[in-house]
């Protein structure tokens, strides 16, 4: 089934913000990577089967325009708390990916009553109690993004064949993550103490190889939540939703319609 | 013509072989490589080195700074500028520069110069640069700021030095409620800035408005004349006429009694393979909003293997054959930098004269040669170009003195 999928822009705070719609049903915000998104997903159009999906590209990222003044992934969360707002979306769930996660937790503890049902997908904004998040700035354009995949051949599916334009945008990303989460890198300090208001169902997802978010932030979060229960994915990597798009679509789909 | 004495103080007694096998030199290359008790007898060599250059003539030392890297043993270019400021008597001493957005409190680096300054009795330059890429992650300062820092952080330190306190600064990246520090430099209205650089038209531009000198960093004949041109046309935008006070090169020489010697040491400019800040990745070189985005493109094809360094990697020898690195008998080098002189026209010039693994003996033979004959002559022939360095030209230290503009239109800046 093709899945149709409408772009629009929505002025938020000054900018320009790019945003791709799809599907019907319970609505469903997804927030994308620190290295951006491709436009369509199998991961999206799995989820547009079941839920009106709502796939912004965060500000400065891909179709989105940059504020200059932006300086904190929470700074996003009120732009997309804005977003949502009008867009006259209620009744929200949220999948969060790596650092969208971050965004979608920053979101949840400034309104515990944000979202129907919260899914972190191997989040960022927390600091690991054991290793470290991979920091991008020291390795290619190229190989951030493949290490996080377990399976090199599903990064080729992703993104074979990378061409320049996709070097420039991963390039672009980078230089948004580091405007928005230079220091502490990928995380907040505050973050966990704020999350305990938040009753919202959550699932925290992490995949059994991620090489970006060690696996003691998942259970940080699972702490830091008063709802969160975790699972993780064998053979997969950081960037779950990419690498396992059946996998973690079934279990997005199961748990936001799950009563 | 002001002439002044440079080297990157090389940390040369690393193990070579080590870097090869790690495949770089630099921000991440083991720490552990570094001997201090090599490093204690290189300091204070390189001190030496800079006394004789003042006792054979030298009219500045110029001194720079890199972090993580063998390339570059000067961690804190302020540290080698307050010994020299106490251990001269004549030189001007020429910091190019210091990296401002590595600099979290502006107004402590305002103090340092300033007391820098009057140690020196008024013989700093402080000059300021951005720093390269791996500067800002071997300090942990987020690159995508580098300029608005940079800019931001000028602004302050130019206020302390030119207006008294206390005031307030309320910036975007720093802010400080209390602006009032005590040391202030003895040179008036402020120590001459100038501004060294490589690649960035930004920088080139930001310069000129200034009105401050630029030192070309040993680019070719052909593109110092586009950074002159640059320049000059953004002077004329300002209001004013660039010459050569406003300009300064600096290129690699080696000097020693036979040609075949200078040829042997002068290869120790390639020690680095080539590459003037060590091997390196290079998104450590150009972090993500580093740079300007208009390099965007084609950096990110060099930085995946798909492109060659835009700055390409020339040979000893073709570097020799077009002047970028220039060695030989002081006769023999004398001639090719008057060719040089003629072509850029600078009223400032550094000389890069020793790097790599050059012994102390020839270091302190080449420093005696060029600076004892070399630099005569070549303040001489620029004499007879009317090249005047900014203290002949009694040029403004900053556009906002300027007497002479045609247009106030950038005076205000």
């Amino acid at each position: 089934m093709t899945v149709a999928w409408t772009d629009m822009t929505k002025d938020i705070a000054g900018c320009k913000i790019h945003v791709s719609r799809a599907g019907s049903g319970p609505t469903v915000l997804v927030l994308h990577h620190d290295i951006g998104t491709p436009d369509r997903l199998p991961f999206y159009d799995k989820l547009a089967e079941n839920f009106d999906v709502i796939v912004p590209h965060h500000p400065g990222w891909g179709k989105s325009e940059r504020p200059q003044w932006l300086r904190h992934p929470r700074d996003i969360a009120a732009m997309t708390t804005w977003l949502l707002s009008d867009l006259g979306a209620k009744d929200v769930s949220v999948v969060g990916l790596g650092f969208g996660g971050w965004i979608a937790a920053e979101m949840a503890s400034q309104s515990p009553q944000t979202f129907r049902r919260m899914v972190l997908v191997a989040p960022m904004g927390i600091k690991p109690p054991e290793g470290n998040i991979a920091d991008q700035a020291i390795v290619s354009y190229i190989d951030y993004p493949q290490a996080g995949f377990h399976d090199p051949a599903a990064f080729e599916a992703v993104f074979g064949g990378i061409s320049v334009d996709q070097l420039e945008q991963w390039d672009v990303c980078r230089e948004m993550s580091f405007r928005t989460a230079w220091k502490p890198y990928m995380y907040s300090q505050t973050l966990p103490h704020l999350l305990g208001g938040v009753q919202t169902p959550a699932l925290v997802i992490w995949g059994d190889d991620d090489r970006i978010v060690p696996i003691s932030a998942g259970h940080a979060y699972v702490k830091a939540l008063r709802n969160a229960t975790m699972t993780t994915v064998a053979a997969c990597g950081h960037f779950a939703e990419m690498e396992k798009p059946a996998e973690i679509g079934k279990l997005v789909t199961d748990f936001v319609t799950a009563s | 013509m002001h002439m002044m004495y440079f080297t990157e103080q090389p940390m040369s007694a690393y193990d070579a072989q080590a870097g090869l096998d790690y495949g770089a030199t630099a921000l991440n290359f083991s720490n552990s490589h570094f001997n201090p008790i090599e490093g204690s007898r290189l300091y204070n060599e390189y001190l030496e080195d800079y006394i004789l250059a003042e006792e054979y003539g030298a009219d500045g030392i110029m001194l720079n700074e890199h972090h993580n890297a063998p390339f570059c043993m000067q961690a804190k270019t302020n540290i080698f500028a307050s010994i020299l400021a106490a251990t001269t008597k004549r030189v001007k001493i020429v910091i190019l520069g210091n990296p401002l957005p590595l600099c979290d409190n502006p107004i402590r680096m305002a103090e340092e110069l300033a007391m820098i300054d009057m140690i020196s009795k008024g013989r700093l330059v402080p000059g300021f640069v951005r720093g390269g890429g791996q500067e800002q992650l071997a300090s942990g300062v987020n690159p995508a700021f580098n300029r608005e820092r940079f800019i931001e952080a000028h602004d302050l330190i130019q206020k302390i030095w030119s207006e008294p306190g206390p005031f307030r600064w309320e910036g975007t990246h720093y802010q400080h409620r209390v602006v009032n520090p005590w040391a202030v430099p003895m040179q008036k209205p402020y120590p001459r800035v100038w501004v060294p650089g490589v690649l960035s038209k930004e920088t080139i531009v930001w310069t000129a408005q200034q009105r401050y000198p630029y030192i070309a960093l040993n680019t070719s004949i052909e593109h110092t004349r586009e950074i002159w041109k640059q320049y000059s046309d953004t002077a004329a935008d300002c209001g004013y006429t660039a010459g050569p006070e406003n300009f300064g090169y600096l290129i690699r020489v080696h000097v020693q009694d036979t040609e075949e010697k200078a040829l042997a040491n002068a290869r120790q400019f390639m020690w680095m393979q080539g590459e003037f800040t060590g091997l390196a990745h290079p998104v450590w070189a150009n972090p993500s909003g580093y740079f300007s985005p208009s390099g965007r493109r084609n950096f990110v094809q060099f930085a995946t293997g798909r492109a060659k360094n835009p700055r390409g990697n020339p040979t000893f020898e073709e570097q020799i054959a077009s002047t970028m690195i220039v060695a030989g008998t002081p006769s023999q080098v004398i001639e090719k930098l008057k060719y040089i002189v003629e072509n850029t026209r600078p009223g400032i010039m550094g000389i890069w004269a020793n790097d790599g693994n050059v012994s102390k003996e020839d270091r302190q033979r080449c420093i005696k040669l060029l600076c004892g004959e070399v630099m005569p002559a070549i303040k001489e022939y620029g004499k007879s170009l009317g090249l005047k360095d900014p203290w002949e030209a009694n040029a403004p230290v900053h556009l906002r003195y300027s007497t002479d503009l045609t247009t106030r239109q950038a005076a205000a800046e």
